[in-house]
């Protein structure tokens, strides 16, 4: 089993962050995980794209070509990147940002992620750890305790709980249908 | 020469240098500062860069370095900072240091890394045979000016201390006891410390510039130089036309190499690897 | 038992150099290698070792032949233009024949180029980069794991062999994270310089031993010796004398050649009865791969050789293992450099350069397409 995740959004949003995770929550499980990214010469803004591949074998090809599930933060990335969802495959997009979703044959999850990050924890920063709920929470591409302990190990001292928190959020949005 | 043979490897000499060079007044110059502070031989390395200076690295009994053109300074900073007991002194050119070398120059100042830097300033690029250097003067001749130079020189010491050396001097061939010692003061700062040498070329520089023999050269700069002591008692258009020798500059800074094994003391994990 | 963690191609070349032993880097900001500088400037103090950012990529490469000539293990890390600028100061290691480890990080060029992009331009550089000639050692890992090991290598390499050695990673590996396992620092092999034992005043720092080598004095020791950029003699004096400026020469060369068969790294997947054989190296490899197995899939009989050691190029290892295929594909990230090489040790119809150079990785299928015409499907 091989699973192809794409994140998207700008840069800033802590999109690669998200991503580093996610990996990091699939090596807690035993799986063998890659996280690439591309990125522009941008510090912020731009368009930013982190990929993850996690399998239970070991990865060849480190890119992906073609997604399972896509994540959109942003109207810019949500353009141009809606393209590379597999027919039927899952796009979650933050709603906060993305206006005009593409006609595209997906399973679409839209949430106020941002809004939700800005409302709940006073912060639009922490709408990648929201998203990250969201997309295990809807996915369960890793578990929550993976996810959870993943957050923990990378995220700075003293910001356990609202990251926990933002998990949390991002969980039951991601239940919703 | 008493004192000094045990620094140098005989079986490298004679020297390249042309006769009349002050090349070599500079080196026996800087022998008896090393001499003088008694350094340990073992201990004391010296860079060079590339030119007519950089060769007498090769004559001297130490570990030595002759660089790449330029790069004197950078081996050095390595050397430096990978062994901070070692004494450093960097032997090069006006070209090598100022034009070639210019930016490892003033970063080398800027950092205040522990080094001993003689430039052996002629005014001209010898070794490929008198092209102008940042150190030639205006309207001077040249092979690459051969109708009189039109750009601004140098002022080395101006440079090293405006880029953040501790230690600043200058002398000549000509008053080789003054410079050693201000070698041995720059030897002896705890930090970077720049002495800029003035040595007569004869044959590339004199001839085109018809400075006469090098005994002339010598005398020219017997005759131009004024001791820095002397400078507040002079009129400014006695100054004219005239340098000034001596220690120009000294202060204090925080020297590259003991602030890094500080950090180390810092940060370093208790038992290390 | 150590764990498995997600780490990155840059960070594994960092945390493989500190296994090797390194204690000095000395290096100037560039993508995509910046990450290298980054985690030394923070591991190397905690270890007692040194870490300068210098004025420039020249500079860089001039403290790191200093620092290694007072006995430290010394690297530096660069990309594309900064390798051009260091170019100056590696032949100078190599004609010094001082032992470093300079990192390229690969990516699109000429000029500035694309900063963020793969590629693989650097390879013939890595060779012919400096003027003159002599023998060089260019190694180009294939994952993060991969970056570790051969990390460690290129140190035992540069000090074994008195050498500068170039470590030839690309975007795709060295920013890449990926799963690895690193092996318990006993298990790492390290070599270091063979140092002199005799009495100092009969110290030859460049008369060579058996291997080519000779041993070499930590500057501050009492061993004095010149080092110079000039043609030398046993002693490092500056010498004009012709036969002794031939046997220098021939001996940067051979000393490096001699050991071919211990410098050169290369993987075989599926060779044996390959009837198309694809030759890649670095992050190409990753797509190769995957194209190699897919064509399996389908019937196809592919097999890869992966080329780790670059230079000293493994004409031999390429002959032998392409003896039997009936087509070559060389799948590089550049206009086709190592193309051209193999083709001196391959019958030249036999090979099909595919190449691309606009900053993406290639895709499996642009190597599977090539593999099942070549292989005579459809």
């Amino acid at each position: 089993m091989i699973t192809y995740i794409s994140l998207t959004g700008t840069g800033g949003q802590g999109i690669i962050l998200a991503g580093i995770i996610l990996a990091e929550a699939a090596i807690l499980e035993g799986k063998q995980a890659i996280q690439t990214q591309s990125y522009g010469p941008e510090a912020r803004g731009g368009a930013s794209k982190a990929e993850v591949i996690i399998s239970d074998e070991a990865i060849d090809y480190p890119k992906i070509v073609t997604a399972d599930i896509l994540l959109a933060m942003s109207q810019e990335a949500c353009t141009k990147y809606a393209g590379v969802l597999k027919k039927g495959g899952k796009m979650i997009v933050d709603a906060t940002n993305v206006y005009d979703i593409p006609a595209i044959d997906a399973d679409i999850l839209s949430a106020d992620i941002t809004k939700a990050a800005r409302e709940q924890l006073k912060k639009d920063m922490f709408a990648n750890i929201v998203a990250l709920g969201v997309l295990v929470g809807s996915t369960g591409i890793v578990s929550r305790k993976a996810v959870v302990e993943a957050v923990l190990a990378r995220v700075p001292k003293g910001t356990e709980e609202v990251n926990t928190k933002a998990l949390e959020i991002g969980f039951s949005l991601g239940e919703k249908k | 020469m008493a004192g000094i043979e045990k620094y140098l490897r005989q079986s490298a000499l004679p020297h390249i240098w042309c006769p009349g060079c002050g090349n070599g007044i500079l080196l026996a110059a800087i022998l008896r500062a090393i001499d003088k502070l008694g350094l340990d031989q073992k201990k004391t390395v010296v860079v060079s860069g590339i030119g007519c200076s950089s060769r007498a690295s090769g004559y001297m009994n130490f570990n030595t370095v002759h660089t790449a053109h330029g790069r004197a300074l950078t081996f050095a900073t390595g050397i430096k900072l990978a062994k901070p007991e070692l004494n450093v002194i960097v032997l090069t050119g006006d070209g090598d240091s100022t034009a070639i070398g210019g930016n490892h120059f003033i970063h080398a100042a800027r950092r205040n890394v522990d080094l001993t830097t003689v430039i052996f300033n002629n005014n001209i690029y010898g070794m490929t045979g008198g092209q102008y250097s940042p150190l030639t003067p205006m309207d001077a001749k040249a092979t690459t000016a051969p109708f009189g130079h039109i750009e601004r020189s140098f002022d080395i010491a101006a440079l090293a201390i405006a880029a953040g050396a501790t230690y600043v001097a200058r002398g000549t061939a000509f008053h080789a006891q003054l410079l050693t010692d201000l070698v041995v003061k720059g030897i002896e700062n705890k930090g970077f410390s720049v002495i800029d040498a003035i040595t007569q070329c004869p044959i590339s520089y004199g001839r085109k510039n018809k400075m006469g023999s090098a005994a002339d050269m010598l005398a020219w700069q017997r005759d131009k130089a004024v001791m820095v002591q002397a400078v507040s008692k002079m009129k400014p258009e006695d100054l004219e036309g005239k340098f000034v020798i001596g220690e120009l500059y000294r202060s204090v800074a925080p020297e590259y190499t003991a602030e890094y094994d500080k950090l180390i003391a810092r940060v370093s994990k208790k038992g290390g690897k | 038992m150590a764990k498995a963690q997600l780490m990155q191609g840059n960070q594994a070349c960092a945390v493989g150099a500190l296994a090797a032993g390194v204690t000095f880097f000395a290096g100037y900001p560039i993508t995509p290698s910046t990450e290298v500088a980054e985690i030394l400037a923070e591991m190397l103090p905690k270890f007692g070792g040194k870490f300068i950012q210098m004025e420039d990529e020249i500079a860089s490469m001039g403290a790191v032949c200093g620092a290694a000539l007072t006995g430290a293990k010394a690297i530096t890390a660069t990309s594309g233009p900064g390798f051009s600028l260091k170019q100056e100061l590696i032949g100078y290691a190599s004609m010094a024949e001082i032992p470093c480890v300079i990192v390229n990080v690969q990516r699109l060029g000429p000029s500035t180029g694309k900063p963020t992009s793969p590629a693989q331009g650097d390879v013939m550089q890595a060779r012919w980069g400096s003027h003159g000639d002599r023998g060089v050692i260019a190694l180009s890992p294939t994952s993060v794991r991969e970056t570790f090991d051969i990390t460690v290598k290129a140190f035992n390499f540069a000090e074994k062999f008195r050498t500068p050695v170039v470590l030839l990673l690309d975007e795709v590996v060295g920013h890449m994270r990926e799963t690895v396992v690193l092996p318990e620092s006993g298990d790492v092999e390290v070599i270091d310089r063979k140092r002199p034992s005799g009495p100092p005043e009969e110290y030859q720092a460049f008369k060579p031993e058996a291997d080519g080598v000779a041993p070499m004095a930590d500057f501050g020791e009492g061993y004095y010796y010149h080092v110079t950029g000039l043609v030398h003699d046993y002693k490092g004096m500056p010498s004009q004398n012709n036969a002794l400026t031939t046997e220098l020469i021939d001996r940067l060369h051979t000393k490096i050649e001699r050991a071919r068969d211990e410098i050169t790294i290369y993987h075989q997947d599926y060779t044996d009865d390959a009837d198309v054989l694809v030759i890649a190296y670095g992050g190409t490899t990753r797509a190769a791969i995957a194209a190699v197995k897919e064509a399996r899939a389908k019937g196809v009989k592919a097999g890869l050789l992966t080329l780790v050691t670059i230079w000293p190029f493994p004409g031999e290892v390429v002959a032998k293992v392409a003896a039997k295929a009936k087509k070559v594909i060389v799948p590089e990230l550049n206009y086709g450099q190592l193309v051209g090489e193999i083709e001196r040790y391959v019958p030249r119809e036999k090979v099909v350069s595919l190449t691309r150079y606009d900053g993406e990785l290639f895709r499996p299928e642009e190597i599977l397409n090539l593999i099942i015409t070549a292989g005579g499907g459809k």
